[in-house]
Protein backbone atom coordinates (compact mmCIF):
# COMPACT_ATOMS: atom_id res chain seq x y z
CA UNK A 1 0.00 0.00 0.00
CA UNK A 2 2.87 2.34 1.11
CA UNK A 3 5.00 1.41 -2.05
CA UNK A 4 1.89 2.36 -4.25
CA UNK A 5 1.54 5.50 -3.30
CA UNK A 6 5.33 6.03 -3.09
CA UNK A 7 6.26 6.44 0.10
CA UNK A 8 9.29 4.14 1.97
CA UNK A 9 8.20 1.74 4.69
CA UNK A 10 10.15 -0.46 7.25
CA UNK A 11 8.65 -2.84 9.70
CA UNK A 12 8.95 -1.12 13.60
CA UNK A 13 9.37 -4.15 16.49
CA UNK A 14 12.20 -2.33 18.47
CA UNK A 15 12.24 0.74 20.61
CA UNK A 16 15.56 1.52 17.82
CA UNK A 17 13.26 0.82 14.79
CA UNK A 18 10.82 3.40 16.14
CA UNK A 19 13.30 5.85 16.38
CA UNK A 20 13.97 6.37 12.69
CA UNK A 21 10.32 6.85 11.01
CA UNK A 22 8.85 10.20 9.92
CA UNK A 23 5.31 8.68 10.80
CA UNK A 24 3.98 4.91 12.27
CA UNK A 25 0.93 3.24 11.05
CA UNK A 26 -0.30 1.12 13.55
CA UNK A 27 -2.45 -1.98 11.75
CA UNK A 28 -4.98 -4.14 11.90
CA UNK A 29 -4.70 -7.68 14.11
CA UNK A 30 -5.99 -8.63 17.23
CA UNK A 31 -5.88 -5.54 19.58
CA UNK A 32 -5.28 -7.77 22.68
CA UNK A 33 -2.02 -9.79 21.01
CA UNK A 34 -0.36 -5.88 19.76
CA UNK A 35 -1.02 -4.54 23.35
CA UNK A 36 0.69 -7.76 25.21
CA UNK A 37 3.44 -7.98 22.37
CA UNK A 38 3.96 -4.57 23.37
CA UNK A 39 4.19 -4.95 26.35
CA UNK A 40 6.06 -8.09 26.55
CA UNK A 41 9.15 -6.41 24.16
CA UNK A 42 9.21 -3.17 26.05
CA UNK A 43 7.69 -1.43 23.21
CA UNK A 44 4.73 0.21 25.21
CA UNK A 45 6.50 2.95 27.02
CA UNK A 46 8.53 4.13 23.73
CA UNK A 47 5.15 4.01 21.78
CA UNK A 48 3.36 6.16 23.85
CA UNK A 49 5.99 8.76 24.45
CA UNK A 50 6.62 9.03 21.05
CA UNK A 51 2.73 9.34 20.65
CA UNK A 52 2.74 12.27 22.92
CA UNK A 53 5.73 14.04 21.78
CA UNK A 54 3.97 14.21 18.56
CA UNK A 55 5.14 11.11 15.79
CA UNK A 56 2.64 11.31 13.47
CA UNK A 57 0.50 7.81 13.51
CA UNK A 58 -2.17 6.24 12.03
CA UNK A 59 -4.24 3.50 13.64
CA UNK A 60 -6.83 1.05 11.60
CA UNK A 61 -9.38 -1.03 13.05
CA UNK A 62 -6.85 -2.85 15.77
CA UNK A 63 -4.73 0.53 15.75
CA UNK A 64 -7.59 2.79 16.52
CA UNK A 65 -8.43 0.78 19.44
CA UNK A 66 -4.96 0.93 20.24
CA UNK A 67 -4.91 5.12 20.27
CA UNK A 68 -8.12 5.40 22.31
CA UNK A 69 -7.74 6.44 25.36
CA UNK A 70 -10.86 4.20 26.47
CA UNK A 71 -12.07 1.02 25.20
CA UNK A 72 -15.52 -1.02 25.91
CA UNK A 73 -15.36 -4.64 25.46
CA UNK A 74 -12.11 -5.08 25.43
CA UNK A 75 -10.46 -7.73 27.74
CA UNK A 76 -10.30 -7.45 31.46
CA UNK A 77 -5.98 -6.30 31.15
CA UNK A 78 -5.93 -4.63 27.92
CA UNK A 79 -4.36 -1.83 27.88
CA UNK A 80 -4.38 1.05 25.06
CA UNK A 81 -1.41 3.92 24.10
CA UNK A 82 -3.59 6.37 24.22
CA UNK A 83 -4.09 9.91 22.96
CA UNK A 84 -7.41 10.09 21.12
CA UNK A 85 -9.97 11.75 22.81
CA UNK A 86 -12.91 8.96 22.51
CA UNK A 87 -14.53 5.89 23.13
CA UNK A 88 -14.30 3.15 21.44
CA UNK A 89 -15.59 0.12 20.95
CA UNK A 90 -13.98 -4.05 19.79
CA UNK A 91 -16.15 -5.93 17.75
CA UNK A 92 -19.04 -3.73 17.72
CA UNK A 93 -20.64 -5.66 14.45
CA UNK A 94 -20.58 -8.97 16.35
CA UNK A 95 -18.53 -11.99 14.55
CA UNK A 96 -16.89 -12.61 11.41
CA UNK A 97 -20.12 -13.07 9.59
CA UNK A 98 -21.02 -9.48 10.32
CA UNK A 99 -17.95 -8.21 8.67
CA UNK A 100 -18.83 -6.32 5.79
CA UNK A 101 -17.79 -3.86 2.97
CA UNK A 102 -19.21 -0.51 1.96
CA UNK A 103 -18.26 3.21 0.49
CA UNK A 104 -18.22 6.11 2.57
CA UNK A 105 -17.93 9.46 3.02
CA UNK A 106 -14.71 11.06 4.41
CA UNK A 107 -13.81 14.80 5.00
CA UNK A 108 -10.94 16.01 3.44
CA UNK A 109 -10.68 13.52 0.74
CA UNK A 110 -11.97 14.11 -2.62
CA UNK A 111 -12.87 12.09 -5.59
CA UNK A 112 -16.14 10.04 -4.35
CA UNK A 113 -16.80 8.02 -1.92
CA UNK A 114 -14.01 5.77 0.30
CA UNK A 115 -13.85 2.24 -0.45
CA UNK A 116 -14.03 0.58 2.93
CA UNK A 117 -13.70 -3.29 4.77
CA UNK A 118 -15.00 -3.47 8.12
CA UNK A 119 -13.45 -7.18 10.15
CA UNK A 120 -14.50 -7.62 13.27
CA UNK A 121 -14.26 -4.08 13.12
CA UNK A 122 -14.11 -1.03 16.41
CA UNK A 123 -16.36 1.73 16.28
CA UNK A 124 -15.91 5.41 17.96
CA UNK A 125 -18.22 4.99 20.52
CA UNK A 126 -18.62 8.61 21.51
CA UNK A 127 -15.83 11.62 20.74
CA UNK A 128 -14.50 14.06 23.33
CA UNK A 129 -14.42 17.78 22.32
CA UNK A 130 -10.16 17.69 21.67
CA UNK A 131 -11.35 14.64 18.68
CA UNK A 132 -12.51 15.98 15.31
CA UNK A 133 -15.12 13.32 13.48
CA UNK A 134 -13.84 12.52 9.53
CA UNK A 135 -16.98 10.11 8.87
CA UNK A 136 -19.80 8.23 9.32
CA UNK A 137 -21.60 5.12 9.03
CA UNK A 138 -25.37 5.51 7.49
CA UNK A 139 -26.61 4.82 10.84
CA UNK A 140 -24.94 7.73 12.35
CA UNK A 141 -21.82 5.57 13.79
CA UNK A 142 -18.52 6.90 13.92
CA UNK A 143 -15.64 5.28 12.01
CA UNK A 144 -12.88 8.16 11.38
CA UNK A 145 -11.53 10.81 14.05
CA UNK A 146 -8.53 13.13 14.20
CA UNK A 147 -6.75 14.58 17.10
CA UNK A 148 -3.39 16.71 16.64
CA UNK A 149 -1.47 14.05 15.56
CA UNK A 150 -3.03 11.49 15.23
CA UNK A 151 -5.73 9.66 12.78
CA UNK A 152 -7.92 6.77 13.72
CA UNK A 153 -10.59 4.70 11.59
CA UNK A 154 -12.50 1.55 12.35
CA UNK A 155 -12.23 0.17 9.02
CA UNK A 156 -9.28 -0.95 6.23
CA UNK A 157 -9.10 0.93 3.40
CA UNK A 158 -6.12 -1.37 2.19
CA UNK A 159 -7.87 -4.52 1.70
CA UNK A 160 -10.23 -2.67 -1.21
CA UNK A 161 -7.04 -1.02 -2.32
CA UNK A 162 -8.20 2.12 -1.32
CA UNK A 163 -5.31 4.24 -1.33
CA UNK A 164 -6.65 7.56 -0.85
CA UNK A 165 -7.28 7.22 3.54
CA UNK A 166 -2.97 6.53 3.36
CA UNK A 167 -2.60 9.31 0.98
CA UNK A 168 -4.49 11.99 3.50
CA UNK A 169 -2.52 10.32 6.19
CA UNK A 170 0.76 10.59 4.45
CA UNK A 171 -0.50 14.35 3.12
CA UNK A 172 -1.94 16.14 6.47
CA UNK A 173 0.34 13.98 9.24
CA UNK A 174 3.79 13.31 8.31
CA UNK A 175 4.58 16.24 5.32
CA UNK A 176 2.83 19.05 6.85
CA UNK A 177 4.85 18.01 9.92
CA UNK B 1 -23.96 5.71 -0.30
CA UNK B 2 -23.89 2.29 -1.81
CA UNK B 3 -25.56 -0.84 0.52
CA UNK B 4 -23.35 -2.88 2.70
CA UNK B 5 -22.25 -6.32 1.70
CA UNK B 6 -21.48 -9.23 3.79
CA UNK B 7 -19.82 -12.83 2.98
CA UNK B 8 -17.30 -10.57 0.29
CA UNK B 9 -14.31 -12.35 -0.92
CA UNK B 10 -12.22 -9.47 0.33
CA UNK B 11 -13.58 -9.55 4.00
CA UNK B 12 -13.27 -13.46 4.44
CA UNK B 13 -9.69 -13.04 2.96
CA UNK B 14 -9.16 -9.67 4.89
CA UNK B 15 -9.49 -11.71 8.52
CA UNK B 16 -6.91 -14.05 7.62
CA UNK B 17 -4.80 -10.96 6.54
CA UNK B 18 -5.33 -9.64 10.28
CA UNK B 19 -4.13 -13.17 11.65
CA UNK B 20 -0.79 -12.69 9.96
CA UNK B 21 2.14 -13.14 11.83
CA UNK B 22 0.03 -14.53 14.61
CA UNK B 23 -0.95 -18.44 16.70
CA UNK B 24 -3.99 -20.30 16.27
CA UNK B 25 -4.27 -22.46 19.00
CA UNK B 26 -6.08 -25.52 19.31
CA UNK B 27 -8.74 -25.45 22.74
CA UNK B 28 -11.30 -27.90 24.44
CA UNK B 29 -12.87 -25.78 27.41
CA UNK B 30 -13.46 -22.60 27.62
CA UNK B 31 -10.36 -22.05 30.33
CA UNK B 32 -7.88 -23.57 27.66
CA UNK B 33 -9.19 -20.59 25.36
CA UNK B 34 -8.53 -17.78 28.32
CA UNK B 35 -5.53 -19.14 28.57
CA UNK B 36 -4.16 -19.05 24.81
CA UNK B 37 -6.13 -15.29 24.99
CA UNK B 38 -4.20 -14.40 27.20
CA UNK B 39 -0.61 -15.98 26.11
CA UNK B 40 -1.44 -13.25 22.87
CA UNK B 41 -3.03 -15.89 20.79
CA UNK B 42 -4.83 -14.01 17.72
CA UNK B 43 -7.36 -16.41 17.15
CA UNK B 44 -8.73 -20.07 19.16
CA UNK B 45 -9.37 -23.55 17.08
CA UNK B 46 -12.36 -24.85 19.34
CA UNK B 47 -12.93 -28.40 19.32
CA UNK B 48 -13.66 -31.74 21.49
CA UNK B 49 -10.48 -33.42 21.15
CA UNK B 50 -7.21 -31.80 20.44
CA UNK B 51 -5.66 -33.89 17.17
CA UNK B 52 -3.15 -36.38 19.35
CA UNK B 53 -6.57 -37.29 21.43
CA UNK B 54 -8.03 -37.99 18.21
CA UNK B 55 -5.11 -40.25 17.48
CA UNK B 56 -5.46 -42.18 20.32
CA UNK B 57 -8.76 -42.48 21.12
CA UNK B 58 -9.83 -43.46 17.65
CA UNK B 59 -13.33 -44.11 16.27
CA UNK B 60 -15.24 -41.46 14.09
CA UNK B 61 -14.01 -37.67 14.37
CA UNK B 62 -16.88 -35.10 14.50
CA UNK B 63 -17.72 -31.92 14.62
CA UNK B 64 -17.98 -30.31 17.99
CA UNK B 65 -20.79 -30.03 20.19
CA UNK B 66 -22.70 -26.68 19.66
CA UNK B 67 -22.63 -26.13 23.72
CA UNK B 68 -19.11 -26.41 23.92
CA UNK B 69 -18.30 -24.03 20.87
CA UNK B 70 -20.70 -21.51 22.40
CA UNK B 71 -18.99 -21.65 26.03
CA UNK B 72 -15.71 -20.86 23.95
CA UNK B 73 -17.30 -17.72 21.87
CA UNK B 74 -18.51 -16.48 25.29
CA UNK B 75 -14.76 -16.81 26.73
CA UNK B 76 -12.70 -15.26 24.66
CA UNK B 77 -12.93 -11.68 22.56
CA UNK B 78 -10.68 -13.15 19.72
CA UNK B 79 -11.86 -14.82 16.59
CA UNK B 80 -13.51 -18.63 17.19
CA UNK B 81 -12.73 -21.22 14.57
CA UNK B 82 -13.90 -24.54 14.66
CA UNK B 83 -13.94 -28.00 12.69
CA UNK B 84 -16.15 -29.27 9.96
CA UNK B 85 -15.11 -32.66 8.59
CA UNK B 86 -14.36 -32.52 4.80
CA UNK B 87 -17.38 -32.42 2.59
CA UNK B 88 -20.03 -32.02 5.58
CA UNK B 89 -21.61 -28.73 4.76
CA UNK B 90 -24.29 -29.09 7.02
CA UNK B 91 -21.65 -29.10 10.00
CA UNK B 92 -20.48 -25.98 8.32
CA UNK B 93 -24.35 -24.50 8.22
CA UNK B 94 -24.24 -25.21 11.84
CA UNK B 95 -21.23 -23.47 13.05
CA UNK B 96 -22.23 -20.54 9.96
CA UNK B 97 -25.19 -20.34 12.53
CA UNK B 98 -23.14 -20.70 16.01
CA UNK B 99 -21.18 -17.63 14.39
CA UNK B 100 -17.82 -19.20 14.47
CA UNK B 101 -14.89 -16.51 12.77
CA UNK B 102 -13.88 -19.23 10.60
CA UNK B 103 -14.43 -23.09 9.59
CA UNK B 104 -11.73 -25.54 9.33
CA UNK B 105 -12.48 -27.95 6.88
CA UNK B 106 -10.23 -30.41 8.20
CA UNK B 107 -8.58 -33.52 7.77
CA UNK B 108 -8.40 -34.27 11.49
CA UNK B 109 -12.00 -35.16 11.82
CA UNK B 110 -13.15 -38.25 9.78
CA UNK B 111 -13.85 -37.22 5.90
CA UNK B 112 -17.87 -37.19 5.37
CA UNK B 113 -17.12 -37.42 1.58
CA UNK B 114 -14.19 -38.93 -0.32
CA UNK B 115 -14.86 -37.19 -3.41
CA UNK B 116 -15.97 -33.57 -3.00
CA UNK B 117 -15.17 -30.57 -0.62
CA UNK B 118 -17.79 -28.18 1.02
CA UNK B 119 -18.85 -25.75 -1.44
CA UNK B 120 -17.55 -22.61 0.32
CA UNK B 121 -18.60 -20.23 -1.82
CA UNK B 122 -22.06 -20.73 -0.53
CA UNK B 123 -21.36 -19.71 3.00
CA UNK B 124 -20.57 -15.92 4.42
CA UNK B 125 -17.82 -17.29 7.04
CA UNK B 126 -14.92 -17.81 5.60
CA UNK B 127 -12.88 -20.93 5.35
CA UNK B 128 -9.71 -22.27 5.95
CA UNK B 129 -8.45 -26.11 4.24
CA UNK B 130 -5.41 -27.92 4.61
CA UNK B 131 -2.87 -28.63 1.58
CA UNK B 132 0.25 -30.82 0.79
CA UNK B 133 0.74 -29.34 -2.31
CA UNK B 134 0.12 -26.29 -4.59
CA UNK B 135 -2.64 -28.05 -6.45
CA UNK B 136 -4.38 -29.37 -3.40
CA UNK B 137 -4.11 -25.57 -1.66
CA UNK B 138 -5.43 -23.80 -5.79
CA UNK B 139 -8.38 -26.53 -6.02
CA UNK B 140 -9.65 -25.92 -2.18
CA UNK B 141 -9.52 -21.53 -2.87
CA UNK B 142 -11.65 -22.46 -6.25
CA UNK B 143 -13.98 -24.21 -3.92
CA UNK B 144 -13.81 -20.87 -1.86
CA UNK B 145 -11.07 -21.25 1.12
CA UNK B 146 -10.35 -17.84 2.03
CA UNK B 147 -6.90 -19.00 3.91
CA UNK B 148 -4.96 -22.41 3.44
CA UNK B 149 -3.11 -23.99 5.57
CA UNK B 150 -0.05 -26.50 5.12
CA UNK B 151 -1.21 -29.83 6.56
CA UNK B 152 1.64 -31.22 8.24
CA UNK B 153 0.70 -34.61 10.73
CA UNK B 154 -1.37 -33.49 13.36
CA UNK B 155 -1.28 -35.08 16.76
CA UNK B 156 2.61 -36.30 16.72
CA UNK B 157 4.57 -33.35 17.16
CA UNK B 158 6.70 -34.51 14.75
CA UNK B 159 7.43 -31.17 12.03
CA UNK B 160 8.88 -33.27 9.56
CA UNK B 161 5.32 -33.00 7.37
CA UNK B 162 4.45 -30.00 8.12
CA UNK B 163 8.15 -29.17 7.16
CA UNK B 164 7.92 -31.81 4.00
CA UNK B 165 4.46 -29.58 3.13
CA UNK B 166 5.31 -25.92 3.03
CA UNK B 167 8.48 -26.75 1.30
CA UNK B 168 6.75 -28.48 -1.42
CA UNK B 169 3.95 -25.58 -1.63
CA UNK B 170 6.59 -22.60 -2.03
CA UNK B 171 8.96 -24.64 -4.30
CA UNK B 172 5.89 -25.56 -6.64
CA UNK B 173 5.51 -21.53 -5.85
CA UNK B 174 9.25 -20.95 -7.68
CA UNK B 175 8.65 -23.21 -10.40
CA UNK B 176 5.41 -21.77 -11.60
CA UNK B 177 7.03 -18.14 -11.35
CA UNK B 178 10.04 -18.85 -13.39
CA UNK B 179 7.87 -20.84 -16.13
CA UNK B 180 7.11 -19.38 -19.85
CA UNK B 181 3.92 -17.98 -20.01
CA UNK B 182 3.18 -21.26 -22.61
CA UNK B 183 4.10 -23.26 -19.81
CA UNK B 184 1.67 -22.36 -17.75
CA UNK B 185 -0.96 -24.37 -19.08
CA UNK B 186 0.57 -27.76 -19.11
CA UNK B 187 1.58 -26.57 -15.43
CA UNK B 188 -2.45 -26.18 -14.42
CA UNK B 189 -3.00 -29.80 -16.25
CA UNK B 190 0.17 -30.89 -13.87
CA UNK B 191 -1.13 -29.34 -10.97
CA UNK B 192 -4.73 -29.97 -11.07
CA UNK B 193 -6.02 -26.30 -10.36
CA UNK B 194 -7.76 -23.77 -13.00
CA UNK B 195 -5.01 -22.02 -15.39
CA UNK B 196 -6.39 -18.90 -14.06
CA UNK B 197 -5.21 -19.20 -10.59
CA UNK B 198 -1.84 -20.68 -11.89
CA UNK B 199 -1.19 -17.66 -14.12
CA UNK B 200 -1.98 -15.60 -10.45
CA UNK B 201 0.20 -17.24 -8.56
CA UNK B 202 2.81 -17.46 -11.48
CA UNK B 203 2.51 -13.37 -11.62
CA UNK B 204 2.56 -12.71 -8.13
CA UNK B 205 4.72 -15.06 -6.81
CA UNK B 206 2.82 -16.36 -3.74
CA UNK B 207 -0.91 -17.66 -3.32
CA UNK B 208 -3.98 -15.18 -3.73
CA UNK B 209 -4.89 -16.38 0.41
CA UNK B 210 -2.30 -15.84 3.41
CA UNK B 211 -0.91 -19.63 4.01
CA UNK B 212 -0.38 -20.75 7.94
CA UNK B 213 1.44 -23.77 8.54
CA UNK B 214 0.28 -26.34 10.99
CA UNK B 215 0.46 -30.25 12.27
CA UNK B 216 3.38 -31.11 14.39
CA UNK B 217 4.41 -27.66 15.39
CA UNK B 218 5.05 -28.53 19.36
CA UNK B 219 7.93 -26.11 20.95
CA UNK B 220 8.95 -22.70 20.20
CA UNK B 221 11.91 -23.04 17.38
CA UNK B 222 9.42 -25.95 15.38
CA UNK B 223 6.68 -22.36 15.26
CA UNK B 224 9.78 -19.85 14.33
CA UNK B 225 11.28 -22.48 11.94
CA UNK B 226 7.38 -22.50 9.94
CA UNK B 227 8.04 -18.50 9.95
CA UNK B 228 11.62 -18.94 7.80
CA UNK B 229 10.28 -20.61 5.85
CA UNK B 230 7.45 -18.29 4.64
CA UNK B 231 4.91 -19.53 6.63
CA UNK B 232 1.88 -16.20 7.27
CA UNK B 233 1.41 -17.57 10.89
CA UNK B 234 1.01 -20.81 12.58
CA UNK B 235 -1.45 -23.29 14.14
CA UNK B 236 -0.71 -25.63 17.24
CA UNK B 237 -2.40 -28.30 17.79
CA UNK B 238 -2.03 -30.78 20.77
CA UNK B 239 1.96 -29.12 21.19
CA UNK B 240 0.19 -26.25 23.87
CA UNK B 241 -2.02 -28.40 25.83
CA UNK B 242 -0.47 -31.86 25.80
CA UNK B 243 3.12 -30.62 27.24
CA UNK B 244 4.11 -30.18 30.76
CA UNK B 245 3.46 -26.31 30.89
CA UNK B 246 0.48 -24.76 28.56
CA UNK B 247 0.70 -21.20 29.87
CA UNK B 248 4.68 -20.71 29.10
CA UNK B 249 4.24 -22.82 26.16
CA UNK B 250 2.10 -20.71 24.67
CA UNK B 251 3.62 -17.70 25.44
CA UNK B 252 6.49 -18.87 24.45
CA UNK B 253 5.35 -19.89 20.92
CA UNK B 254 3.79 -16.27 20.26
CA UNK B 255 6.75 -14.92 21.57
CA UNK B 256 9.04 -16.96 18.55
CA UNK B 257 6.13 -16.70 15.93
CA UNK B 258 6.88 -13.00 15.90
CA UNK B 259 10.61 -12.57 16.83
CA UNK B 260 11.13 -15.77 14.36
CA UNK B 261 14.46 -14.01 13.08
CA UNK B 262 16.05 -13.75 16.19
CA UNK B 263 17.51 -16.14 17.64
CA UNK B 264 18.57 -14.33 20.84
CA UNK B 265 14.87 -14.05 21.47
CA UNK B 266 14.60 -18.00 20.38
CA UNK B 267 17.05 -18.89 22.70
CA UNK B 268 15.99 -17.24 25.80
CA UNK B 269 11.88 -17.85 25.41
CA UNK B 270 13.07 -22.12 24.51
CA UNK B 271 13.71 -22.18 28.20
CA UNK B 272 12.10 -23.83 31.08
CA UNK B 273 9.00 -24.82 29.40
CA UNK B 274 8.77 -28.03 30.82
CA UNK B 275 7.90 -31.32 29.26
CA UNK B 276 7.06 -30.80 25.27
CA UNK B 277 4.42 -33.33 24.47
CA UNK B 278 5.12 -36.56 23.58
CA UNK B 279 6.22 -37.28 19.73
CA UNK B 280 5.05 -39.41 17.49
CA UNK B 281 7.26 -40.17 15.29
CA UNK B 282 4.99 -40.03 11.17
CA UNK B 283 7.37 -42.96 9.88
CA UNK B 284 6.27 -45.18 12.88
CA UNK B 285 2.91 -44.17 11.79
CA UNK B 286 0.78 -46.69 9.51
CA UNK B 287 -0.27 -44.95 6.36
CA UNK B 288 -4.01 -45.67 7.17
CA UNK B 289 -3.20 -43.39 9.84
CA UNK B 290 -1.73 -40.63 8.77
CA UNK B 291 -4.29 -37.48 8.65
CA UNK B 292 -2.66 -35.81 5.92
CA UNK B 293 -3.52 -38.02 2.78
CA UNK B 294 -7.50 -37.38 3.74
CA UNK B 295 -7.94 -34.53 1.06
CA UNK B 296 -8.12 -34.22 -2.94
Amino acid sequence: MLERIGVSSSKVRTPSELAGVDGLILPGGESTTISKLARIFDMFEPLQAAISQGLPVFGTCAGLILLADKIIDGTSDQETFGGLDAVVRRNAFGGQTESFETELAFEGIDGGPVEAAFIRAPVIESVGPKAKVLSSLPNGKVVAIRQDNLLGISFHPEISGETRVHEYFVREFVESK
Amino acid sequence: MSESTTGTSRVKRGLAEMLKGGVIMDVVTPDQAKIAEDAGAVAVMALERVPADIRAQGGVSRMSDPDMIDGIIAAVSIPVMAKARIGHFVEAQILQSLKVDYIDESEVLSPADFVNHIDKWKFDVPFVCGATNLGEALRRITEGAAMIRSKGEAGTGDVSEAMKHIRTISGQIRALSSMAEDELFVAAKELQAPYELVKEVATTGKLPVVMFTAGGVATPADAALMMQLGADGVFVGSGIFKSGNPIERAKAIVKATTFFNDPDVLASVSRGLGEAMVGINVSDLPAPHRLSERGW
